[in-house]
């Protein structure tokens, strides 16, 4: 309902809307654009052939998109707990969360999630895959769970800005550098990194571990084959965390008392 | 107060309005590691895959990657400085207050920018560039005229930058939001700039095209004096005829502008 109110009152201004839509749509095909020129220049990345590097870029921009589409705005949560407008969203009857995901909730976000499902269909249309039913249902799969973990890292930032009101930018580090991480292949970092993204914010579920098996590639870390199914699992638990990171922060909220 | 005095003052003035959120500033020097870390790597593997590309070898890439990040917020090149400011006031009409001022209204908000570009050069650009010598092998100079040249190529390139923006916030003069200005010369200012990639790996007449433009001033510029792979004089030089230029492009159109909010009745 709060995000039909947003929609509505961006549609008031159409004009506006288009052009914001392209600017996103733009904006977001600028680290697509980095790829093209980095492969106009060479034939590999980090052993990657530029359609394998657009089907894991296509994979991390869209569900990353999806996440944006709905709880992008909680980079704003910041902002409210300083100046205290918090407080309006506490005394309406919905849940906070929802009120805080749908704020300012802006449908020209779709020029996001447009511009990776475009890479994505390119690179499903140019690679030569072995589609088995279990490759062609994990293409789905991926995007869905991807969005629910690149979700509970924004819900998880959103509550971290409870304790740090100004950080806003640390949660950008890891929601837009995370996607920029995954839209690489796994072979381009350091091992560490690489572990980190699987052990520690497991993003590695995004796109490298299921990807790599619609691929046909090994996998980094030397992980055993039944892990490209488990991203499932690892969203559901992600999100739970993110449920009680939520939860804690929002008890630990203490108004500005003006 | 003298007229030297005043704009040093307002200088001071935005250098400390950005001084004064710390958290903020800690969680940007954050990010913009982050961003180091995942595009050092990156640069790795394609200067791997082919060494000297534009020119440079893989140390110079890196050291490409490490120094566009801490310039990425003194040159504001995705915007976000002094200028959404500036259209709030224009579409406010407050505007109508400032020109009565007895000060420059360029030179007011550019001693205000410059104040702000100081601020970011110290607080968001030498950590990060520190991490990078720290973990990557990087090609800085030991001569400290490079690095002398290198900070008055960067100065020059904030000011282009001020001139590109304070024609986007103009803008608002006719188009009353300023949004779609910002949003456009934001991509312009990532894609020519060279912050996405060095200007020099862009192939063909594309690179020439980008390396002509004023966003070239902003990273690939102060970068290129920095690693002496460009003649800081002609850089200088070419940085400097774009800022002159673009400022007085503003100030034609500024004059053009305020006579319209006097037909409007201020």
């Amino acid at each position: 309902m709060i995000a039909g109110m947003w929609i509505r009152s961006t549609m008031a201004y159409r004009a506006s809307f288009v052009m914001t839509t392209f600017g996103n749509f733009a904006a977001t095909a600028l680290d697509f654009v980095a790829v093209l020129l980095m492969f106009s220049r060479v034939d590999r990345l980090g052993g990657y052939s530029l359609p394998e590097v657009a089907f894991l870029y296509g994979v991390s921009a869209t569900s990353f998109g999806i996440t944006d589409l709905v709880v992008g705005s909680m980079d704003r949560l910041g902002r409210r707990v300083r100046d205290g407008t918090l407080d309006t969203l506490l005394v309406r009857p919905a849940p906070v969360l929802a009120q805080v995901a749908a704020d300012r909730f802006a449908l020209r976000r779709l020029g996001r999630v447009t511009q990776g499902l475009l890479v994505l269909a390119y690179a499903i249309a140019v690679l030569d895959i072995d589609w088995t039913p279990l490759r062609v249902l994990m293409v789905p799969l991926m995007l869905l769970c991807g969005a629910a973990i690149f979700g509970a890292v924004f819900v998880a930032g959103g509550a971290f800005q409870f304790i740090a009101q100004d950080a806003s930018e640390v949660q950008n580090s890891f929601t837009y550098g995370g996607t920029t991480l995954l839209q690489y292949p796994p072979t381009v970092f350091a091992k560490d990194l690489v572990r980190g993204a699987t052990y520690v914010l497991p993003l590695a579920f995004v796109n490298w571990l299921p990807g790599l098996y619609v691929l046909g590639r090994p996998y980094p870390l030397d992980l055993p084959t039944w892990i490209a199914f488990t991203p499932p699992l690892i969203a559901a638990g992600c999100c739970a965390l993110a449920g009680v990171a939520w939860r804690a922060g929002l008890r630990s909220y203490r108004s500005t008392g003006s | 107060m003298g007229t030297g005095r005043l704009y040093t003052a307002v200088a001071v003035g935005g250098f400390r309005r950005y001084a004064t959120y710390r958290t903020a500033t800690a969680a940007g020097v954050f990010t913009n590691t982050v961003f180091g870390l995942i595009l050092a790597y990156v640069f790795m593997a394609l200067w791997d895959e082919k060494p000297h590309l534009g020119g440079y070898d893989q140390a110079q890439a890196l050291t490409y990657v490490w120094l566009s990040q801490a310039l990425l917020m003194a040159m504001a090149t995705m915007g976000g400085g002094f200028e959404d400011e500036l259209i709030e006031r224009i579409r406010t009409g407050d505007i109508a207050i400032d020109l009565y001022r007895p000060a420059d209204l360029q030179l007011w908000w550019l001693s205000q920018d410059a104040g702000r570009a100081m601020f970011h050069l110290l607080g968001r650009g030498a950590v990060p560039l520190a991490f990078g010598a720290l973990f990557f092998e990087l090609a800085l100079p030991a001569d400290p005229l490079t690095w002398i040249a290198f900070l008055i190529a960067v100065a020059l390139g904030t000011v282009v930058s001020f001139s590109l923006r304070y024609l986007v916030a103009l803008s608002a003069f006719w188009l009353l939001d300023g949004a779609g200005v910002a949003q456009m010369s934001m991509i312009a200012g990532v894609f020519c700039s060279g912050m996405l990639l060095p200007l020099n790996v862009f192939p063909g007449a594309l690179g020439e095209v980008v390396r002509a433009l004023p966003w070239s001033s902003l990273v690939q510029g102060p970068v290129d004096v920095l690693l002496g792979t460009a003649d800081p004089l002609g850089t200088y030089a070419f940085q400097a005829s774009w800022a002159l230029g673009l400022l007085t492009l503003g100030r034609l159109i500024q004059s053009v502008a305020t006579r319209r909010v006097v037909v409007q009745g201020g």
